[in-house]
């Protein structure tokens, strides 16, 4: 066992998880966060992204005993006071999502674009979500949300 | 997942001490943690070597360019200074997996690892890199042994890769459109005595092929290499490509690299 402590979405919270446990479980298991999904759970399909110290990674293939200290961001962060993150709001606006299973996935890993690049091309937003399936394959919409959301962040 | 003990040594003396024949060593984790949890492969203590500060870094001298065992692959592919010196290599670290592995893999677990598909490997043996270890330095040529296996002893970690900074370098991949791993991937490196073209994802082990690194020496121009004829029988063939498809992919990106450079 290991006493992993860390900052999830400005809350601090401390647990004692086995040595072996993947940061998408102590999120989903232990603290009921269970908006970050578990796709193909070997890190191809990015259903997982969330951020650690600011930058998108993939939980389902990072210790939780590995980030201990760290600060996470997952889809529940992004909201503040009931009101949606705007990469959220573009999903909304443009239909950037059919099933819903990667949206969690992308949404974390398009803000973390955002972040690095302020206005980015249409090929630079494909390019990034390359770690990012949606089966549904409705990456039209998605990269339209990514676009409409980089006018206003 | 199966289990295993987790350590965080504080230095490298201690994470040595730590190892033993079912131990890994883990820096960002994006091959070890999905083959654990596929069941390919079970170790007792798993030793994150994270936390070893000068395991990270860059250093740019002159004539090479040093970065630690633990850099991350968006780190040397945002650093200004890698940029500058040999922007191949910057490039090479940006087209690695997706943003997310590049957030976590770290040049010394992709090194260690040495798949056969793997980017990394190709540039150390075309910038005649020297790796580090913490008991000795190794030339790249001697240090990827074979598939999936290095020169390196229970217990010997990488601390740094050493490149040989070149006059011109580029590096071309044709990547698998899923994992983004090289179907072929050819680092091509203009030395002032020598051209190296090293290859990777062809065969079981990265190589430098010989015959175009000759022609290349002579006089570096796509010219000199244009249709040239690339030997199939050591490829390999898979559902992606096969050995034929691999062999002319190495003399096409060869050329590309060239004319890129």
């Amino acid at each position: 066992m290991t006493k992993v402590t860390l900052e999830v979405n400005g809350k601090k919270v401390s647990k004692d998880v086995a040595d072996h446990t993947l940061l998408s479980v102590f999120l989903r298991d232990n603290l009921n966060l269970t908006g970050t999904h578990v796709g193909c759970d070997t890190s191809q399909c990015g259903a997982c992204v969330v951020h650690v110290n600011g930058k998108s990674i993939k939980s389902c293939s990072t210790l939780a005993a590995d980030i201990d200290g760290s600060k996470v961001t997952t889809i529940e962060g992004l909201a503040k006071d009931g009101k949606l993150h705007p990469m959220q709001e573009a999903f909304k606006k443009t239909h950037g999502l059919q099933c819903g299973f990667c949206t969690p996935g992308m949404v974390m890993s398009a803000v973390d674009l955002l972040q690095t690049k302020k206005n980015p091309s249409e090929q630079e937003i494909r390019e990034w979500l390359e770690g990012n399936i949606c089966r549904c394959t409705g990456y039209q919409n998605i990269v339209a949300a990514v676009k409409d959301a980089s006018t206003k962040m | 997942m199966k289990t295993f003990n987790y350590h965080t040594p504080k230095d490298v003396k201690e994470a040595s001490k730590l190892a033993s024949t079912s131990s890994a060593f883990l820096a960002g984790g994006m091959t070890t943690i999905p083959s654990i949890k596929l069941g390919l492969a079970t170790y007792k203590d798993i030793i994150d070597i994270k936390s070893i500060k000068k395991l990270s870094g860059i250093k740019v001298s002159g004539k090479s360019v040093t970065i630690g065992a633990t850099t991350k692959h968006a780190e040397v592919a945002a650093s200004k200074e890698v940029q500058k010196t040999i922007p191949a290599l910057a490039k090479l670290a940006g087209n690695i997996g997706d943003a997310q592995v590049r957030n976590r893999g770290t040049i010394g677990g992709s090194i260690s690892n040495n798949d056969p598909s793997a980017c990394y490997p190709s540039a150390c043996m075309a910038l005649n890199a020297v790796i580090h270890t913490n008991s000795r330095k190794i030339p790249a040529e001697k240090f990827f042994t074979g598939m999936f296996e290095t020169a390196l002893k229970k217990g010997e970690l990488v601390e740094a890769v050493e490149f040989q900074v070149p006059e011109k370098a580029d590096y071309q991949k044709h990547p698998n459109p899923a994992s983004r791993y090289a179907i072929i991937g050819v680092f091509v490196a203009k030395h002032k005595k020598e051209v190296n073209v090293a290859v990777t994802g062809a065969k079981s082990c990265v190589y430098i092929d010989k015959d175009l690194s000759k022609k290349l020496s002579s006089s570096f121009s796509s010219s000199v290499i244009e249709g040239m004829k690339v030997d199939d029988s050591e490829m390999n063939s898979d559902m992606h490509a096969s050995s034929e498809y691999r062999a002319n992919l190495v003399s096409l990106y060869a050329k590309k690299a060239v004319e890129a450079c």
